[in-house]
């Protein structure tokens, strides 16, 4: 099984974990306890399109959103988190001040 | 005052040739790491202009002279054999000349022995990978007739252990 990294090109899937579906991508808002229990622990098994969370852990350390299907295994997307969602990205960038003292 | 010896990760352990290639420990000099803060990425091309760099795009290694500039991540580069400048405004700048080993494995068929252990396609390689090497995480950087690795400098003993069986096997393989 290969994974093609936008970044790093195709690669073995040995360079990569596998962390689950991309539902972790929406954390819910708010206190709603419910939907929080279904964002950790309800996930549909679908025989089909998936879209997945993969870690290029080996590699460039890029997150990446894997469209993969569970019937041919074929893969027929890769994305980068940081591009699918600004919103995500947004979050992880340095804030205010970086060099006091 | 106490007087401290540098040594470097392997010390004592001097080259091996085996299957017509040579395996050695390399000394990088200063390594460190230069990631850009979002947005930078115009004013730290600007800052690297007078080193005569430009920031490596994935798999790329740029060179001026004896100093390298190689890719190892999204967002990130290894500086290797100069210090960096005054870039702290622009880039996360870290140290991390005594967190690696390096390694060379040069001579006609080096591939060869990288490809029991790298699962990347080493014919195909650009300038500078970042893949494994083994359970290892490891940076590959194309050098001469050869390449140079990085690995953690912990693992330096394990790595130089799992190259030097891959050319024995490599060694034996040719002898048939």
């Amino acid at each position: 099984m290969r994974i093609t990294c936008p970044l790093c090109g195709p690669r073995d899937r040995r360079e990569f974990y596998y962390y689950g579906s991309e539902d972790y991508l929406t954390l819910p808002e708010g206190e709603d306890f419910d939907a929080i229990d279904a964002h950790l622990h309800l996930r549909d098994n679908p025989a089909g399109e998936v879209r997945d969370l993969w870690y290029h852990e080996m590699g460039c350390a890029s997150w990446l959103r894997v469209t993969r299907n569970t019937v041919t295994h074929a893969i027929s997307g890769v994305a980068l988190v940081a591009d699918v969602d600004a919103s995500i990205s947004a979050k992880m960038k340095p804030r205010g001040v970086r060099n006091e003292g | 005052m106490v007087e401290l010896i540098a040594k470097s990760a392997l010390a004592g352990q001097g080259p091996i040739t085996l299957a017509g290639l040579t395996l050695a420990e390399v000394d990088l000099g200063q390594v460190t790491s230069i990631a850009p803060y979002a947005g930078q990425e115009k004013a730290l091309a600007a800052a690297l202009k007078p080193l005569g760099l430009a920031f490596p795009k994935p798999n790329e290694l740029r060179a001026k002279g004896a100093v390298r500039l190689a890719w190892t991540g999204r967002g990130q580069a290894f500086l290797i054999g100069a210090a960096p400048g005054d870039w702290a405004e622009i880039a996360a700048l870290t140290d991390q000349s005594d967190g690696w080993a390096a390694l060379s494995l040069t001579g006609a068929g080096a591939e060869d022995v990288l490809a029991r252990l790298v699962p990347v396609d080493l014919r195909g390689m650009g300038a500078a990978a970042r893949s494994s090497l083994g359970h290892m995480g490891v940076i590959l950087m194309r050098h001469k007739d050869g390449f140079e690795l990085m690995v953690f400098r912990s693992m330096a003993r394990t790595a130089w252990h799992e190259i030097e069986a891959a050319m024995k096997m490599q060694a034996a393989r040719q002898a048939l």
